[in-house]
């Protein structure tokens, strides 16, 4: 997580997309959930060498970027924080596995075919995890998982998190500023601030929790909550999920680069 | 410690979903059972303060080195393991839906791995252990630092388990664990120090919220029973998946020849790359078998490998080309569209 | 309709830490009528609140709405026609849009979907904020935020409001809007706060606290020209009913003796 601001900023930019009114947009929140899911399940269930044959699966992606208006580059730059951990353990891979293969005319190691495909895979799952939020809405999508069986208090709890989230990050913003001026040129919190910089922030969010439940209590809430009732997928759903399965489908038992290549090098 | 979902088969990430979802219902169903609707609004807020507090660096004293505030024991220690397990897992389903830390299929890895050895087994076995004889500053440093330490140990090790069962790696089991246990002691050590300074401040200001208050969720979770669901759910997914995965391959082989018929399989490359083409077709529930391959098997994996021929690259190269044409397009026509 | 009505009578509380920070309040206000609640820092104001919502519970006396007693058999039905307004519109607004924080109250009520859209949009367009139904409450800016609490709450159709410094932190534009807003209900309201300006334009009537007692009951217009008894109290007469320094008259903001283009008469009352 970098510093508070931004990352606050980069949620706010999600919710921001989320609130266009694209025909993916409308879909069903449920139906572009499964829909993630079964491209996941596509994507990762190539085995560790497999690199050329995971290519095909970025049409969702970039499918899905195009007809949700999406851009790029908010999703660019997550993926440019994500992936340094998957890079650091698939990095050591060509050094455990150093059976040639013959490509393209050279021999590589097979474990940069696993680096390759870990690389590939990372890229695909954070795209698609991070689209689905910014097509869905953080309010949508727990209706949603709501419709599938996600209990109430859950619900009421994630959602809770996501709206605090902002108030506390700015809190906590806040309280950071007011140490970094009284003790400049300092790049963290020195050891003696510790419990009181993060306990103040923790009390204080005690009280928060306590006023919002006078707040619930106060609007008649005992504990049971209340949810807007969910709305059926429609043909649209239908379309989408079965369409996109379909592909994800012809993609893992086909291999369609190669077929494709051999149409075009006649090899 | 995030596990990110390049690195597991669907196969781990079934299991782990099952498992944690189990967890999730026992914990729902704990807390719905109780009258105690005040903890729903803190757990919500704890949540947020996990994330906020998770951006703040603490210097690490003589080391120009900073570490970050873990969650897991602080929420259990605050809200009990129920509350505390729920809170973590609505902050994981955030970051990984908003941040990418930590992939959705890999969900259920991570509530593991930082949830559920936090809150039912660290917890009942070293926290409440430590402050069952009253709650001492000194008892909340030791507990605080023991508890992390161990949570993330065992948190390490199971990612550790869980790459390896996914086979998404070349890594030596060995290699992997030394590299991920000391790392993740020294993150623990730090972990458990901030833990502690921030728990200490908070009992000293208001001790009522760290002894045992909410007792009714503090209590219960036996260890034995967490580790009998555990087992059984393990097995049970276990066997019914490998059970699916014996028996798909016959049925996929035989759909793929009733679609495109024998002889098209045959005549679409060499023995070789069709041997492997089916091998890796049958391979839904890739190959978690744990043996390095050798010999024979290692030349048709390496045949196998797709988009190393010529063909195969210029294939690759093509469908990335025409799935960027197809966006460009369709991105086109829709702005022409909104625009007329 | 007496059930408008909101009496205290002999209310004490004292905090688990033992702080007595109510020791005998009693007051009451009719239908319709809008009261004004003063005091300084820690003189207790919140905390009567807290009581009259039955969020705390007296160590003594009882609060009255309308004929019924507040009791816990009673609390659900009186939080259905008192309805409240946090100080801090962050604590309220707790769902994830404008609209569904709106629909809170009337889901819990247990009213159809299709009336509790109706209360939702008959309460956002009530307060002018219809546009931002679909809205992350972490979007708005603080005067929207306040309207939209408010309109939480009017989207339970309370018969009496009680807002805790409504127009706190607001800049003088949206202190306008949220001041006009109040004004413009009919519902009986008591308000706190520390703008002073802002209780003597909306409540004929205040009830001044020090010290956990009621140490005036009356016209604001008089009490808040006390200066010594607001003094007394640990407050100041508001601006608009200071004389003013240079010139002696009560009832304008600013003295505009220094401004050489006004010309003859000195000050101006606006
Ligand atoms: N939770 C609490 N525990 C103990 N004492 C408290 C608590 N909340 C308030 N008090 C004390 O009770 C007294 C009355 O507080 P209250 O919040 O009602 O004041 P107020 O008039 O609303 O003040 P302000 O104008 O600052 O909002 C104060 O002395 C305060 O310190
Ligand atoms: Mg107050």
């Amino acid at each position: 997580m970098p510093d508070v601001s931004s990352a606050v900023r980069d949620m706010h930019r999600m919710e921001a997309l989320a609130r266009s009114n694209t025909g993916v947009h409308r879909l069903h929140p449920v139906t572009k959930l499964l829909t993630v899911l079964m491209f996941l399940i596509a994507a990762l269930s190539f085995e560790r060498h497999a690199f050329g044959r995971l290519l095909p699966l970025f049409l969702f992606p970039v499918l899905t970027a195009a007809l949700a208006d999406l851009p790029w580059k908010p999703f660019l730059k997550r993926l440019l924080f994500v992936e340094p951990f998957v890079i650091g353990i698939g990095i050591l891979n060509p050094l455990f596995d150093q059976v040639p293969v013959p490509f393209a005319g050279f021999e590589a190691a097979r474990g940069w075919f696993t680096f390759l495909s870990l690389f590939l895979k990372t890229t695909l799952t954070v795209l698609a995890a991070l689209q689905l939020i910014a097509c869905t809405g953080m309010e949508r999508l727990l209706a949603g998982l709501h419709a599938m069986g996600l209990p109430r208090v859950l619900v009421l709890q994630v959602s809770l998190t996501y709206r605090y989230l902002t108030v506390l990050a700015e809190e906590a913003g806040r309280l950071l500023t007011a140490y970094s001026l009284r003790a400049p040129g300092q790049k963290g919190i020195r050891f003696s601030a510790w419990g009181s910089l993060a306990g103040m922030l923790l009390l204080r969010s005690f009280d928060r929790a306590q006023r919002i439940h006078h707040a619930m209590q106060l609007r008649g809430y005992d504990g049971h909550v209340p949810l807007p009732p969910g709305t059926m997928p429609g043909m649209a759903d239908a379309v989408w999920f079965f369409g996109w399965s379909c592909w994800f489908a012809l993609v893992r038992f086909v291999d369609l680069p190669l077929w494709l290549g051999r149409l075009m090098t006649g090899g | 410690m995030h596990m990110a979902d390049a690195l597991i088969s669907p196969a781990v990430g079934g299991i782990m979903w099952a498992v944690s979802a189990g967890f999730t219902g026992y914990s729902v169903r704990k807390l719905t059972k109780d009258p105690d609707e005040g903890i729903v609004p803190l757990m919500g807020v704890m949540g947020a303060f996990v994330f906020a507090a998770q951006m703040i660096n603490f210097t690490i004293p003589g080391t120009g080195s900073s570490g970050h505030i873990g969650g897991g024991m602080l929420l259990s220690a605050l809200l009990g393991p129920v509350g505390g397990f729920l809170t973590l897992a609505s902050v994981l389903l955030i970051q990984a839906l908003f941040f990418g830390d930590g992939g959705l299929l890999a969900y259920g890895c991570n509530l593991a791995n930082m949830g559920i050895f936090t809150s039912f087994v660290i917890y009942p076995l070293v926290w409440r252990r430590i402050m069952k004889k009253g709650v001492t500053a000194k008892r909340i440093w030791w507990g605080s630092v023991l508890s992390v330490v161990a949570a993330l140990q065992l948190g390490a090790f199971s990612v550790v388990l869980e790459t390896f069962a996914s086979g998404r790696t070349e890594l030596p089991f060995s290699a992997f664990v030394v590299l991920m246990q000391p790392i993740h002691l020294a993150i623990g050590v730090v972990e458990g120090l901030v833990t502690a300074a921030v728990l200490t401040f908070v009992w000293q200001a208001r001790p009522e919220l760290i002894e045992p208050n909410r007792a009714h969720l503090q209590a219960g979770v036996s260890l034995r029973k967490v580790l009998v669901v555990m087992g059984i759910a393990v097995v049970l997914t276990g066997g019914a998946l490998s059970l699916f995965a014996s028996s798909f391959p016959d049925g996929l082989e035989w759909s793929m020849f009733g679609v495109m018929g024998e002889e098209e399989i045959t005549a679409a490359g060499t023995v070789h790359s069709t041997f492997s083409d089916i091998q890796e077709k049958t391979a839904v529930l890739p190959d978690y078998t744990f043996k390095v391959p050798d010999g024979a098997t290692e030349l048709t994996e390496t045949a196998a490998l797709a988009g190393t021929s010529v063909s195969g690259l210029v294939g690759g190269a093509m469908t990335l080309v025409l799935a960027g044409l197809i966006g460009f397009a369709v991105t086109r026509f829709r702005k022409r569209e909104t625009h007329a | 309709m007496s059930h408008h009505r909101l009496e205290a009578i002999h209310l004490k509380y004292a905090y688990p830490d033992g702080h007595e920070a109510l020791h005998d309040v009693s007051f009451e206000a009719t239908h319709g009528e809008c009261v004004g609640i003063i005091g300084a820092n820690g003189a207790g104001k919140s905390t009567l609140l807290m009581l009259l919502m039955g969020l705390l519970h007296p160590g003594a006396g009882t609060v009255r709405i309308g004929e019924v007693e507040l009791t816990r058999k009673t609390l659900p039905d009186i939080r259905k026609r008192v309805g409240m307004v946090f100080q801090n519109p962050d604590d309220q607004l707790f769902m994830p849009t404008v609209g569904e924080d709106a629909a809170f109250g009337p889901r819990n009520a247990g009213l159809s979907e299709s009336e509790v859209q109706e209360k939702v949009t008959a309460a956002l367009s009530r307060v002018g904020i219809l546009h931002l139904r679909d809205r992350a409450p972490f979007k708005l800016s603080g005067g929207e935020k306040h309207a939209a609490a408010i309109a939480s709450v009017l989207a339970m159709d309370p018969d009496i409001l009680v807002l805790d410094e409504p127009t706190a932190g607001l800049d003088p534009r949206a202190r306008r809007r949220v001041m006009g807003l109040l004004e413009s209900f009919s519902h009986t309201r008591l308000i706190t706060g520390h703008d002073l300006d802002m209780i003597l334009a909306l409540c004929p009537r205040v009830v001044i606290l020090r010290e956990g007692r009621v140490a005036a009951d009356g016209p604001s217009s008089t009490l808040l020209a006390d200066s010594e008894l607001m003094e007394a109290c640990g407050l100041e007469v508001p601006l608009s009913l200071q004389p003013c320094a240079k010139c002696g008259y009560v009832g304008h903001r600013k003295c505009q003796v220094d401004m050489p283009q006004t010309g003859g008469s000195p000050c101006e009352s606006r």
